[in-house]
């Protein structure tokens, strides 16, 4: 039988990834962006998995809500991105600096 | 080893390839594309812990839209990959250790001997008849019916905002304006002169 901990581990291996992906291409907005998805699938995995193993719904419930949200999140982000590219010609996150943060 | 565990081992080893080869490979068409995989494969364990109707929302939703959008954007905008790239085997060594030390860590905290089989007992097999749609229809119907009028304003939002931030007007093309059409009046398209009559010459 799987046990709790194989899907928590997978989750754990997949979060990890996608950190190593945001120190790997953090001048790339797309990758970025790419990488938090994977990071909200990781945590999603989690969440199927307890409520699996636990019997309760609520899980999935977070899991559809989580869903609903990233997809508003892409669209947002990469609308955002179109703009940015639109006005600057580059999407280098080192030339974002107009703020000067 | 059962046919599940198989299962959940293909998926899994395939889920965590293509989240490798999303962060390292050179063209982000590629990244994308992995991207969809790993989706797929991560579908298959959602299906495992069964959870049918997210899996499938997984793949309609994500494979489906979210993916299609950042393909679409990934091509359409034309970006110069190599001056991206740079920092990459630089940052590589950090990358691979924090990775590593994550992984460890978490593994740690969620291992076998915590949330094993013996920790957690495997659910018991669900009843013929036991749909996963319905339970979950009626957990956001029942008792998250706010929280899911709120997602439906989020994603409202969320069209907004792709809409205004995207729009641009383009002083060059013809376009109508229903409001001017339906708020003229006879008087600012005709015009009556008053004259004295002309004589025949």
């Amino acid at each position: 039988m799987i046990a709790l901990s194989d899907y928590l581990m997978v989750g754990a291996i997949l979060f990890s990834l996608s950190v190593a992906g945001i120190f790997l291409n953090r001048k790339n907005v797309i990758l970025l962006l790419m990488c938090i998805e994977l990071m909200l699938l990781a945590v999603n995995i989690n969440f199927i998995a307890f409520s699996y193993f636990l019997g309760d719904t609520a899980g999935q419930v977070f899991v559809f809500f989580i869903l609903t949200v990233a997809a508003a999140e892409a669209a947002i982000g990469l609308a955002i991105l179109v703009v940015l590219f639109r006005g600057r010609r580059t999407i280098n996150v080192a030339d974002m600096d107009t703020l000067k943060g | 080893m059962s046919f599940e565990k198989f299962l959940f081992y293909v998926f899994a080893a395939i889920l965590v390839f293509a989240a490798v080869m999303v962060i390292t490979r050179k063209n982000p068409v590629h990244s994308a594309l992995f991207l969809v995989l790993a989706f797929f494969n991560s579908a298959g364990l959602w299906m495992l812990a069964e959870a049918e109707f997210l899996a499938i929302a997984l793949v309609l939703v994500y494979v489906g839209a979210v993916m299609v959008l950042f393909l679409f954007v990934v091509m359409m905008l034309d970006i110069n990959i190599a001056e991206l790239r740079a920092g990459f085997v630089r940052n590589a060594p950090v990358a691979i250790l924090v990775a590593i030390a994550m992984v460890i860590e978490l593994v740690i905290v969620v291992g076998p001997q915590r949330f094993g089989l013996d920790e957690v007992a495997a659910p018991a097999a669900k009843p013929a008849g036991y749909s996963n749609t319905e339970e979950l229809g009626l957990a956001l119907f029942t008792q998250h019916l706010y929280a899911f009028e709120i997602a439906a304003v989020i994603l409202l939002v969320g069209i907004v905002a792709a809409i205004g931030l995207t729009m641009r007007r383009r002083p060059d093309t013809k376009s109508q304006d229903p409001s001017r059409q339906v708020t003229v009046k006879a008087k600012d398209r005709l015009r009556v002169i008053k004259m004295d009559a002309e004589e025949k010459a």
